[in-house]
This record gives C-alpha cells, structure tokens and sequence, in this order.
C-alpha cells in the first residue's frame, strides 16, 4: 500500500473496521485529506467488506462529503433563513464574482478558495455570518467579506 | 479521570458537599464570560483570556468550577457559561452576584471590568443595556428577559458548562438517581405522560405514549436516541441546550433507558455543531468518571452507554427513520411506516426517539413532579418552549417561554419589535416545514401552543421563528424555502423528489414576474398532491410555505403575475424608455399605448409615464425609429 494511503488505513483500523462506523470513518479521512479520492473509498470498501457502490452512494449522499479537492481556504456563506432576510445572497454574490467562479465551479482559479453555501450555523443572532476554515464572521456585509479574502490573499502572497 | 465511582451514598455526600460548595461560590464575585457559538464568534475566547490575565496581574487567585473550603486565598471566580440568549448583544459578560450583565463587551474593556465593576463594585454605564433612554444594568430587569420563563434554559448561562460538580450542586442527577431507585419503568412511563410533555422537535406527539410503546415491546435490545439534527435553518434552541446544559440532555436520555429496559443510547448532531459534539462527548466523559454513566450504574444492574454521532449534512436525517438508517452508516433515507421507530428502530430494535429539548425537559418534570410542570403554559400543551428569534426583529436571540405566549409578546415585548423603525409583516414558525402568519390581529394574539399553530397551518416545528418586516417579499420567501426543501429533498419518492422541483420552477418564474394566474393554481393541486402523497415529513410539510403565503399573502402572488411588478422585488417599477436622440416626435407610440401613459407633443421627444405603464410593449414594437428599448429585465 502506497503511503498516501497509510493515514485512511489507519483510521479505518481505529474504528474495528466496522462498517456501522461508515460515515465516521469518512468524515475522519475527509478532515485528514480534505476530501476523499477514488483510491481512498476503495480502500474503504476494501478494508470494511462492503461493496464499492456502497461507500460510493453514502459518500454520494451527504453534502459534507467532497469527491474533489477543496481549495486551501473553504469560505461558507450562510444561507439560513435569519441570514437570508437579512440579506446573505449579496454577500454569496459578490464572492462568486470577486473569485472568477461559474457554473458548477466552486473553487478559485488558483486553487487558495472553494466557496460554498451552509444551511444554517445556528449563529442566527449575528447574521449574515460566514466561516473562513471554520471560524465565524458575524454581520458579514458584501465588501467586509471581499476585505477578509484579500487579507487571506495577501498573507498567501507574503508566504509564497 | 480516574476516580471512584459513585455508589447512592456516596452520590449523597458528593451532592451535599456540592451544594456547599456552591453556596460558598455564590458568596464571592463570578464572572461568566457567554461561551455560546454566537458569542465565540464575536471574540469572547480573547475576553476569557483578557479577564483572567488581568486578574494575574493584580495577584487574584481564580477558580476553576466551584469554591471549596481548601480554596481560601481565592477570591474570584471567572467562568465560561452557556449561551445568554441575548445573542443580538453579544458578547456578554456577566456578574454575579452583582447580577449585572454587560453587552457589546470588547477585549479592551477587561481591565475597566476589573478594575471598576469587580473590584469597586461601580457599574460601567457604557456596556449596560440601553433601551428608550433607560438603563438595565442588571439582567432580570432587561426587558428581553424579564417576560421570559426559563427553565430548561435556567442553568445555560449560569453554569459552567462542562461541570459537572455544578450541574449537581443545582440538582443534576437526582432525578436520575430518583428513577434508578423508587421508580418502576411504568412509573417513569407515566409520570411522563401525565406530565402531558409532547416532543419539542415539531410533530408535538405526547413523548410519554412513545416510551410506554417501547418499553412494552418484547426484545433483549433496545435504544434511546437523542434528535440533535437541528437542521431548520433560522434554528439553534438544541445547540443551545446541548452547548450549555448537556448534562440535562444525557440526564433525560438515561431516565428514558430505565423507562423502557434499555442499555444504550445515541446523540445524532449536525456537523456545523462542533461545539456542540464537544461539550457533549465532555460531559460524558465526566459522567462516565463519576460512574453514572457505564456499567451498574451506582451498583445497581442498570447499565447505559451513550455514544455521539456526527451528521454529515443532509436535513433529511432530522426525520426519525432516516436519522437511525444515519446513525447505522447508510444513506439517510427515510422508510415507510409502520411499523413505527419504536416497534422498529434503530438496527431495528424497538427505540425511543425524541429531540434535544424534550429530553432535556424530562428531569425537571422527575424532580419537580407533575403539577408544578402542568402549572406552566396551556392544559393541551404543558410547559415551556424555547425559541430562536430571529429576523428583522430588534433583540434576536434564544428565548423561553410559557406554551400558549402570544406572537404579539414575543415579537414586540421580547424581540423589541421591528428594526430599523419598519413595519411588521409576518413571522415564520417552523422553518421549511412551518406556515407563515400573518401581521393580522388574529394571528398577533395567537397563543404559541401544538394545536392553535395547527389551526392555521403552521407549526411549531423545532421553534425557529423568523420574523419579517415590510421589506420582505412573502413569494420570494416561499421560494427560498422550496428551494431548501428542494436541495434537502433525499429523492427516494417521486412526489418530493419531481413535485418540488416542478413547484420551484413555477416560484422561479412567478418571482421573475413571468408567470401567469394559471401556475397558482397549479402551486396549489401541487401542493396538496405532494403534502397527501410523499412518503415522509419533509415531503409532507414541504409545501407549508407555499400554501401559507398563498393563502394569507395572496396580492403578493397577484403582483407579481398579473402587474407583473412586485413592490418589494423590483423597487423600479420595470417600464420602456425613449431614447432622447433617437424619438422624431412622431406619436405612433402615444396613439398604441393601451394605458395612455405616453406623452409628448408632435415632433417633440415623448416620455413615459412608469406609474401608468403596464410594460405591455407595444410601444416598443410600433417605433419606427427603433427609439423605444423595451424594458431591463430584473
């Protein structure tokens, strides 16, 4: 087995190989490798006996599952409904257009963000919010969003 | 951890030791930092930090959990508490026994806290709450709180969340311990129904009737599983509760196993509560070092296990059968029933399955016994409520309230009415499977209970309650929320999976002022194939929206298919406009216009009038000179 593999291996292992722990096993390998690969869910039909078709429609199913490689930076705009009256969709908008994004194309040009929509954070007190990698920003307007993307931008830029 | 597990002796002394310990904390000055997702997220971490560094730099001692008799040269105890409520006005800050509560709390502002308020006992008039002139510099007298009921909420934000030491002291556990020792499971099963508790998580059915059934059924294996797929959006009451109280819920999941002879028990939480999922696992960690929860339980035979799943982020799970198919590591998708969840449940045991609240409320009513719960809200609906209010309403936040509390109270005498000076339009209760009521008085004066939400075609459903002012097209609600239920449909039967596809397509259109009388009543025979034919709640209520504004917002509807022009959606109204260079004056479109809404003398530039003009185009059409652009779509 490739090295590459070696961490999903292990994780599986960590939960007995039980098939009941399916949908843990893959939220565990998805935040270890950000999303999960052809080779990693064959590997879990493998290692769990279950059919491939299987793994493949759980994985399917579930919207926090990725198939594809995410950007490094996963920004999510609340599209609750406290969040859509207080008028998220602008914010959502604007980020679409500051990104270069069309059609099903979620994820930036140069590979730094993925964009996305989240049912509701249950933040509803500071909406609109939106999370950076996981972090809330409450009362989010659509250039405040556009200034912490450059800012994130700029970093990635120093660092590069 | 490791320590002695608690025996029903030792759990007595631990208890009374506790209570001391308590009333020693109370005697010295605590400040409860808000630890909620809502205030995290405005920084109340970095004031945590700030307000403890600051007491270093002043040689105080601080506790960490309560105060004990070894703990002399200790003077202040700083705390992380569940969530206030008062979300809008976070982050807060809290001080007791001052009972002061600050909003808007910025890290900077520590030192003065100490410094000031803690130690000079002054109050800082900057970061009290302010309304109409008046300062509410203690919490119980600001208004937002002061009509409120709390009693499932009562410890979230006045305990440290992740102690347990606390969450005795106060009376954690003795429900429990009460059940495990004097009680039958068909005296548990009763006093829940007599109590008259009826599931928080939407449907209202009576959650006493449900473990009876379980408990019934003949089988070696049972399962009590915990709803905390709190996944209407405009919702977060069981964040709340499992953030700030989760003792309450492992408390009520526990007295449910007992009930109905069952070993083991799950807690199915969104993935966007990792809070949550952590506070949760915490607590059963402690619980588990203290031995009330694992194997013989304070040596007794009675054993329970209670283990945390993880949502991957499909609202369907909020459903019982697709919430276990979830929890077993499949496709979340819902079965038809019957045989129902607590015939065949979970790995197709017979399981209890009741939501975050009801479970919550399930050692109060042990504790306090059954009148002193039916003495709060209505006869039909016994007990509190907690909402999220949220919206266009001033004080936004996680409220309680006595079952049968009128719109009007909560809207105006909680929420503190509408933002911005705006008016009130409508409040959305129940989320994508909720109705929208209306600003009419009726419904203002409507008690918030199961049955009279009911009887206008909304519901309670988890309590999400989002109120919409003036600004707020109803149409382009009612297709915000298909198209919700539309993404979240999981596809298994045709109605749901077709029918609110085919339904957004025509709110789609009717929004963009392309659709015609014809597609309303086409909404409503869908509507009502789709809510008699789908094979679960999702489906079934799906249309609730539609129907609801339909019915109490009906001009909404007509102005955007017969004027083609929605007041709220298209500011401008949508009308042709002459070029100045290009129009000769010749009047052929003032002589066309079926509105007579065009003006202008011969060979002069001629101009429409928007407010008459119905954007019909035949002066478009009719311009010779090509000077007439027919209207921008949008």
């Amino acid at each position: 087995m490739s090295n590459e593999l070696s961490r999903a291996s292990e994780i599986i292992e960590s939960y007995d190989c039980d098939q009941s722990n399916l949908i843990a096993i893959m939220q565990e390998i998805q935040a270890a490798y950000k999303y999960l690969s052809e080779e990693v869910l064959t590997l879990i039909a493998e290692k769990l006996n279950i059919g491939t078709a299987k793994v493949y429609s759980v994985a399917t199913f579930y919207e926090n599952f990725s198939l594809e490689a995410k950007g490094r930076h996963v920004i999510k705009v609340c599209a609750g409904t406290a969040c859509h009256v207080r008028k998220s969709q602008p914010i959502y908008d604007a980020i679409y257009e500051y990104l270069g994004l069309s059609g099903k194309k979620k994820t930036s040009a140069d590979g730094l963000f993925t964009l996305e929509t989240v049912a509701c954070l249950g933040a509803c007190g500071l909406s609109p919010v939106m999370t950076i990698d996981g972090e809330v920003h409450a009362k989010m307007t659509p250039e405040a969003a556009l200034a912490l993307l450059e800012e994130i931008r700029g970093k990635e830029a120093a660092e590069a | 951890m490791n320590r002695t597990k608690l025996t029903r002796e030792s759990f007595h002394v631990f208890q009374a030791n506790a209570r001391n310990a308590l009333k020693q904390s109370e005697q010295v000055t605590s400040v409860l930092i808000c630890a909620g997702t809502g205030c995290i997220a405005g920084g109340s971490m970095k004031i945590y930090e700030n307000i403890k560094a600051e007491c270093e730099k002043r040689g105080l001692a601080v506790y960490v959990g309560l105060k004990h008799d070894t703990d002399e040269e200790k003077s202040l105890h700083v705390k992380m508490s569940g969530c206030h409520g008062f979300c809008e006005m976070g982050p807060l800050v809290h001080i007791e026994p001052m009972g002061v509560m600050y909003i808007h709390v910025q890290p900077e502002d520590c030192h003065e806290i100490i410094e000031k308020t803690v130690l000079g006992g002054e109050i800082i008039d900057r970061l009290v709450y302010h309304l109409d002139g008046v300062a509410y510099p203690r919490q119980e007298d600001i208004p937002f709180y002061k009509r409120q009921h709390r009693v499932v909420l009562e410890n979230c934000g006045r305990s440290d969340a992740e102690d347990i030491e606390e969450y005795i002291a106060k009376g954690g556990y003795e429900a429990f311990e009460k059940a495990l020792f004097e009680m039958t499971g068909e005296e548990i099963c009763k006093t829940v129904i007599d109590s008259g508790l009826r599931g928080r998580g939407g449907g209202g059915f009576p959650a006493g009737r449900k473990w009876e059934g379980a408990r019934k059924q003949n089988a070696p294996q049972k399962y009590i599983v915990c709803n905390g797929d709190e996944g209407d959006p405009g919702a977060f009451m069981d964040r709340s509760v499992m953030e700030g109280n989760p003792h309450s819920v492992l408390e009520g999941m526990m007295i449910a196993g007992l009930a109905v002879g069952s070993d083991s028990g799950y807690i199915y939480v969104r993935a966007e509560y990792p809070l949550a999922v952590n506070r949760l696992k915490t607590a059963i960690a402690k619980a588990e070092a203290y031995g009330l929860l694992g194997d013989h339980i304070m040596g007794t035979d009675f054993s329970f296990h209670i283990h945390v799943n993880k949502g991957a982020g499909a609202f369907v799970c909020g459903e019982g059968s697709a919430l276990t198919a979830s929890i077993e590591g499949n496709r979340g998708m819902p079965r038809v029933k019957p045989p129902r969840t607590i015939e065949h449940g979970l790995w197709a045991e017979p399981t209890v399955l009741n939501n975050v609240e009801t479970f919550a409320n399930v050692p109060l009513i042990v504790r306090n016994g059954v009148d002193w719960y039916r003495s709060i809200g209505t006869k039909n609906s016994p007990g509190t409520k907690a909402f999220a209010l949220t919206g266009n309403v001033e004080n936004t936040g996680l409220i309680e309230v006595p079952m049968g509390t009128t719109i009007r109270e909560v809207v105006f005498d909680i929420g503190g009415g509408i933002r911005n000076g705006k008016k009130f339009k409508a409040v959305q209760i129940g989320g994508p499977s909720g109705g929208a009521t209306t600003a009419s008085r009726e419904h203002l004066d409507l008690p918030l209970d199961f049955d009279s939400l009911k009887s206008i075609g909304a519901m309670i459903g988890s309590g999400g309650l989002v109120v919409m002012d003036e600004d707020t097209c109803m149409v382009e609600t009612a297709r915000f929320f298909m198209e919700f239920t539309q993404k979240e449909s999981c596809g298994k039967c045709v109605p749901c999976r077709e029918g609110t596809k085919r339904m957004l397509e025509i709110l789609n259109r009717i929004v963009d002022n392309k659709g015609t009388l014809e597609d309303l009543d086409l909404l409503e025979e869908l509507a009502d194939t789709i809510s008699h034919t789908a094979l679960c709640g999702l489906g079934q209520s799906a249309c609730k929206p539609v129907q609801s504004t339909l019915k109490y917002f009906r001009e909404e509807y007509l102005a955007h298919v017969v004027d083609h022009h929605c007041p709220i959606c298209n500011k401008e109204k949508p009308h042709p406009t002459i070029d100045a260079d290009k129009c000769k004056g010749c009047g052929k479109c003032r002589k066309n216009c079926p509105m007579e809404a065009i003006s202008g003398a011969p060979k002069q530039v001629h101009i429409i009038d928007s407010e008459k003009c119905i954007n019909c185009g035949a002066c478009v059409t009719n311009c010779p000179f090509g000077a007439i652009a027919a209207a921008k779509e949008g």
